[in-house]
């Protein structure tokens, strides 16, 4: 009969109109400014650069290797080296960066930057209100606002920051041990020389 | 000498009927005069901010009265170099700019270009990452078509109702993605040899759950839409594609199969591992914009099948060859064309390296574009309202028509 497919699509409607009032998964709107669902942990936005310990200065993780700068498609980085090298955290002298911008208006959130970067230094965030009315400089981050605490990393990423931290533990560990070896190694060598001169001491 | 005829290159496909229209496309014929003028024809540019055209899209139309006369896709206001940008990036840095090709199903994007670099560098790819594309893949055709069958409806008339309900199951696969990749959309997943990343902890069991709850909402989809008698009077013999003419004009993909072609790259190359999936390809029997609507549903089932197969066989394993290499990648001299069957087509790459860490030339065959050429040939003879119907199945996405 004409309009019995009407008339079954129609009930299909109340049906999911009724179920909106005692149905979960039938009701999926949410309340966006008031309410905001959590992201997914792997969820990213823009990059963010990590440093160790409370000061930012002292402990960013980036070398200025530029290796982000040269693998990011739009080209949204700016890099500038400081010549002064600084320790880092096993204690090699290594380069930062003076200047590091990131222009988020030109980002596109690939996260290129983080799979080619070997220090582990920059990671993606989660912040999505990035709305601004300022038309050029609340886009364009400097490094100042692009450092964010090894904690935060933590927080929005833990599984990603756990193995990566135990990556870091491990390496310390050894580069200490290494470095104990070599000290011993140096004291033994002293020694023997030390020894072996009075040898020669003795002999004259 | 003269080209020879493109009747002649390419077989005719056996067809019931005898075909009373001619075979080849418009745009290869030269144009046809506009008829004696008896009366005044009316000249509409349709587009391309209007809200029919998906997209930034115009129809340069000839009305005699309400019935189309002369329709003339333009396209190219998106046009935004992607060609070109990707022979100046390296071949890492290309992955994300395919997502933002055909933006409703980047996963596809993804794969049909990794394949190609692949088939370039002679990478293999493990068990486990084929196996992680073809359930990203699927999970992309299954919502392309569903999203297709509301945006045809909204077009027709049906505001909200079937776009929502499908947009409302299209979030959880969204969700599945954001967990898998970070990215709701723009997934930036696939690399050569491989996956990005491995499947975070409980991702197969919720994927599994969304998987079983798509049966049920296909059945209420069908239920509100299938049976609807002004669904019927609107896409019935409307916009008739022959088989021929189809494959003339190199259209592939859903609306090939529903001229009633047998031509499924997933059949034809076996790409990737879909030779362990037994699935049937559904066919049309009009190639209207009915058919091409049920074969939107019917691919979303099988595509269920496959889905369920892949999640309960996946086995465990790297999901990355580890000779591959993410950056400085120098292909050899040489060239490669990887297609997949993506949800609106046969989506291609053909890339050209002269051994530097940049292709040499890259080139896309976006299915949407090639579909689109032609509409002419399917609008001409309908009303205006029924041109919106019909551009509204050929299934385009603009990001990829234009690139």
């Amino acid at each position: 009969m004409l309009g019995t497919g009407i008339i079954k699509g129609l009930i299909e409607t109340g049906r999911n109109f009724a179920g909106s009032y005692y149905k979960a998964e039938r009701l999926t709107t949410v309340q966006y400014p008031e309410e905001k669902l959590p992201p997914e942990e792997n969820a990213r936005t823009i990059p963010f650069l990590v440093y160790d310990g409370e000061d930012a200065a002292r402990g960013l993780r980036c070398t200025a290797c530029t290796i982000c700068e040269q693998e990011c498609p739009p080209q949204c980085i700016t890099i500038v080296k400081d010549p002064v090298k600084k320790p880092d955290y096993l204690g090699k002298m290594q380069l930062h960066p003076k200047v590091f911008d990131i222009d988020i208006s030109v980002c596109m959130e690939c996260g290129i930057c983080v799979e080619v970067c070997p220090f582990d230094s920059i990671k993606m965030d989660q912040v999505f209100e990035l709305a601004t009315q300022e038309r050029f400089n609340n886009l364009l981050l400097h490094k100042a606002q692009l450092s964010k605490p090894n904690t935060y990393f933590q927080k929005i990423h833990p599984t990603q920051a756990a193995e990566i931290d135990a990556q870091r533990a491990e390496d310390q560990r050894k580069a200490a041990a290494k470095a104990k070896a070599d000290a011993e190694a140096k004291a033994r060598a002293a020694a023997a020389a030390v020894a072996q001169g009075q040898c020669l001491v003795g002999r004259k | 000498m003269t080209a020879p005829d493109v009747m002649e290159r390419i077989e005719p496909v056996p067809s019931a009927e005898p075909l009373e229209k001619p075979i080849q496309p418009r745009w290869t014929l030269s144009r046809p005069k506009k008829p004696a003028a008896t009366h005044d024809f009316l000249e509409v540019s349709m587009g391309p901010h209007h809200p029919s055209t998906h997209g930034v899209f115009r129809m340069d139309v000839v009305l005699d009265g309400e019935t189309v006369v002369k329709l003339k896709p333009v396209f190219g206001y998106l046009h935004r170099n992607h060609e070109k940008i990707a022979e100046n990036t390296s071949y890492l840095g290309s992955i994300p700019y395919t997502d933002r090709l055909d933006y409703i199903c980047s996963m596809t994007n993804n794969w049909a270009y990794v394949l190609s670099v692949e088939k370039l560098a002679g990478l293999a790819v493990p068990e486990r990452a084929e196996y992680i594309r073809i359930i990203a893949g699927e999970l992309t055709r299954l919502f392309n078509h569903t999203c297709l069958a509301g945006f045809l409806l909204q077009d027709m008339g049906a505001l909200g109702t079937p776009m929502m309900y499908a947009f409302r199951e299209r979030e959880k696969i969204l969700d599945l993605f954001e967990s898998l990749t970070g990215a709701r959309m723009m997934c930036n997943y696939l690399r050569f040899g491989g996956c990005r990343c491995d499947l975070p902890p409980g991702w197969i069991e919720r994927a599994q759950r969304v998987v079983q709850d798509y049966g049920p909402f296909l059945d209420e989809f069908e239920a509100l839409l299938t049976g609807n008698e002004i669904l019927h009077a609107r896409t019935k013999k409307v916009g008739v594609l022959p088989a021929a003419l189809a494959v003339n004009a190199g259209v592939t993909g859903p609306m090939l199969r529903a001229s009633g072609v047998n031509y499924d790259i997933r059949k034809v190359d076996k790409y990737g591992l879909y030779e362990r999936f037994p699935f049937r390809v559904p066919l049309g029997a009009h190639g209207d914009v009915f058919d091409r609507y049920m074969m939107r549903i019917l691919e979303a089932r099988e595509s269920l099948g496959i889905l369920r197969q892949a999640l309960s066989e996946i086995p465990a394993g790297p999901v990355i060859d580890p000779k591959a290499k993410l950056r400085n990648l120098r292909p050899k001299a040489g060239e490669a064309y990887g297609r997949i069957e993506a949800p609106k087509g046969e989506l291609g790459f053909y890339l050209i390296s002269d051994g530097g860490p940049r292709p040499y030339r890259y080139r896309v065959r976006p299915p949407s574009l090639i579909n689109l050429t032609i509409l002419e040939d399917m609008c001409v003879g309908h009303t205006i309202a029924d041109a919106v119907v019909i551009l509204g199945s050929v299934d385009i996405v603009l990001g990829e028509v234009d690139r």
